[in-house]
């Protein structure tokens, strides 16, 4: 048992190596600035995979309104740099000169209140973090508490992400409307739209991605990982048990919003724009397949299956546009139906059994002194 | 202002919010069979939506080519035509895709978006990009003014008067039929209904292909509203998830409930806000009762 355990243990650890290696080595050697940017974006993306691993594999509810945080993380980074490049200097054209382009287009002639404490970046990176937090903690009580969870919670974060888009959409003066919010250029007088700056974003991006999957394989492996897995399966036993499922539920939520939150700030600083079309119905859900992909158990397989399903869509929708809709359709029915588990399913499953054969095989061929491993794990 | 005039504007508010609450309960009603009956989440209910419309531009195409005085009559049997096309698509993805997945209801949320993916890259392949509508028989088009100053649109008339046929068929099928019976008996129980002899499989096959057939009926009566494009399906999908939860999911009377407040609310809120800020309200005050209220307006009596 215990040796299962210490296998497992080290399996994991090899796994995030190898895909940080692959990440800040491998790929920063190997492409060009423009597409590593490429890389970086969708690297963006694998903060709300990693977030839906805890939420959906371990937590057994499906969100399909991540979009919605990866937004509003997004949104709050981007009024803050949309603030920095709109000073009076540099929209003195403008009717009311020091407030952002398409605020002045729709006659607004000061600064909504809303928009005031993005002036600061501390508060702002704050806001980051406690705005999609506070959202996912108040839905999170009223309808974990209500033990609204399935279809009926899909359908609720569903609805979320429709009434956000459409706000957003409607509130044009304030928040861009449908363009979203663009023209980025600076964090603190640092152009971000240099060469450099897209390496320093792209590695940040890469720790921090490190630093998120490392700290949720420790969530996984506490007791609460535990109590989350325990919950999938069997609430009602985890309930009488004397834990209250709501609040771990709570808490799992609020963790899948922040981590989407993060992907949707780095979203920004890497792109230079934010726009409802990360936050609508469709973008959710396909920030679903990515984790489907990836495989809804492993945090390392979600990073990987949302990289293969953007660079799929980008090499595919370039050459075969067509094509790329009826491959993703196939991509969405043969996930679910021959490999629930995705793509670390196929490797738990295949390769590493493969592995494990060719290992025994060059053991038993060379001089061992004691017994072998047993192959099975 | 007059009194009429008063009474005219009060009389086409009420009619347009009974329009929405027709096009609301016409989306919905294939899908309270469905999601609300059977349990599975269909996200390619829209898409069954939009095989209906194309049904009726197709018909009205082939009237307007080959028999030019065909066209004043065609759409009756055009509309039956979108029942059959999306009954038969429906039988085919039930065989196809949903019955391996009864087990898994967030699972079937996942593959049926991936089908209604490729049914709109489907339609984009054969009807092309662009939105389409069909040539309307003359009486449907312009409207019914009772006095003067008052409009009633006849479309909107067409749509409600099919929505109450349609809804009196699924009654009567759901409460006087013998797939009716079985279909109840499988929802409350399906172990004992297999037990009495009851085949659920292919109740559920065909209580899944009438959902889409309905379905169908609905996306070609909306053809007389407004235009067809490839992903207009999406448009409805969340609306009519919204509007079947809302009513209680088991509850065939709850989801004409539902229909018929949150249209009230829509158009209400309409006339005082612009369409996008109505949008939100509408959708922000389902979104709070039933956080208060998860089981819906009406809730099933069964235990589960």
């Amino acid at each position: 048992m215990n040796a299962c355990f210490e296998r497992a243990f080290a399996s994991r650890h090899t796994a995030l190596i190898l895909l940080m290696v692959l990440l800040a080595v491998v790929l920063p050697a190997s492409l060009d600035i423009f597409r590593l940017n490429l890389v970086g974006k969708y690297l963006s993306y694998a903060f709300v995979a990693v977030g839906l691993v805890m939420l959906w594999g371990y937590g057994g509810i499906l969100s399909l309104g991540q979009g919605v945080y990866f937004g509003l993380g997004g949104y709050c980074m981007a009024m803050f740099l949309k603030l920095e490049a709109s000073d009076p200097v540099s929209t003195r054209i403008q009717s009311t000169p020091g407030i952002p382009d398409f605020m002045d287009w729709n006659q607004l002639t000061e600064l909504p209140l809303l928009w005031k404490p993005f002036r600061h970046l501390p508060l702002a990176m704050l806001a980051v973090i406690l705005v999609p937090a506070l959202l996912a903690f108040v839905l999170g009580v009223a309808m974990f508490k209500r033990r609204v969870s399935g279809v009926y919670f899909a359908i609720m974060t569903q609805a979320v992400a429709l009434i956000l888009s459409v706000l957003i959409i409607g509130q044009q003066g304030y928040t861009g409307g449908v363009n979203g919010i663009t023209d980025l250029k600076t964090l603190l007088g640092w152009d971000i739209r240099s060469d450099s700056a897209h390496y320093i974003l792209y590695f940040t991006t890469v720790l921090l991605l490190g630093l998120v999957i490392h700290a949720c394989q420790w969530v996984q492996q506490s007791k609460l990982g535990t109590l989350l897995l325990a919950m999938r399966d069997k609430e009602d036993r985890v309930r009488f048990s004397g834990y209250d499922v709501a609040s771990f539920r709570t808490f799992v939520f609020c963790l899948a919003a922040i981590l989407a939150a993060l992907g949707g700030a780095m979203f920004t600083l890497q792109v230079g724009f934010m726009s409802p079309s990360f936050v609508g119905i469709v973008p959710s859900i396909e920030l679903v397949i990515f984790t489907a992909v990836g495989g809804r158990m492993s945090l390392v397989g979600a990073v990987y299956g949302t990289l293969l399903v953007n660079l799929g869509k980008t090499y595919f929708s370039e050459s075969f546009p067509d094509l790329w809709l009826f491959l993703m359709a196939a991509l969405f029915i043969g996930v679910v139906m021959a490999f629930p588990d995705g793509l670390a399913g196929i490797y738990a499953t295949s390769v590493r059994p493969w592995l494990l054969r060719r290992r025994t095989a060059a053991l038993v061929a060379a001089p061992v002194p004691q017994d072998g491993n047993p192959a099975s794990p | 202002m007059s009194p009429s005039e008063l009474f005219n504007i009060v009389a086409m508010q009420g009619f347009a919010g009974l329009s929405l609450f027709s096009v609301l309960l016409l989306m919905g009603l294939g899908l309270a069979i469905i999601f609300g009956q059977m349990g599975v989440i269909n996200m390619a209910h829209g898409e069954f939506m939009t095989i209906g419309a194309y049904t009726i531009y197709l018909c009205s195409h082939l009237a307007e080519t080959f028999s030019p005085g065909l066209v004043p009559y065609y759409f009756p049997l055009a509309i039956l035509l979108a029942f059959v096309a999306a009954f038969a698509f429906g039988w085919l993805a039930e065989w196809l895709l949903i019955r391996h997945l009864y087990k898994r209801p967030l699972d079937t949320l996942l593959a049926t978006w991936g089908l209604s993916l490729g049914m709109q890259q489907g339609f984009r392949s054969t009807f092309g990009p662009k939105e389409v509508s069909p040539t309307l028989p003359d009486w449907l088009l312009g409207s019914w003014s009772p006095t003067d100053g008052l409009d009633i649109p006849i479309n909107g008339l067409f749509v409600m008067v099919i929505t109450l046929a349609v809804c009196a068929l699924v009654f009567l099928a759901m409460f006087r039929s013998r797939w009716g019976l079985r279909v109840r008996a499988t929802v409350a129980n399906r172990a004992m209904a297999n037990a009495t002899g009851i085949d659920t499989r292919r109740t559920d096959r065909l209580t899944y292909a009438i959902g889409c057939g309905i379905a169908g009926i609905a996306g070609a009566a909306f053809t007389t509203i407004g235009s067809t494009g490839p992903t207009s399906g999406s448009l409805y999908i969340v609306d009519a998830f919204l509007v079947v939860t809302f009513g209680g999911a088991a509850s065939l009377l709850g989801t004409i409930a539902s229909a018929f407040s949150i249209a009230q609310v829509q158009s209400i809120s309409e006339f005082f806000l612009t369409g996008s800020m109505a949008k939100v309200l509408t959708l922000s005050m389902i979104l709070v009762i039933l956080m208060m209220r998860p089981q819906g307006l009406f809730a099933s009596k069964v235990r589960r």
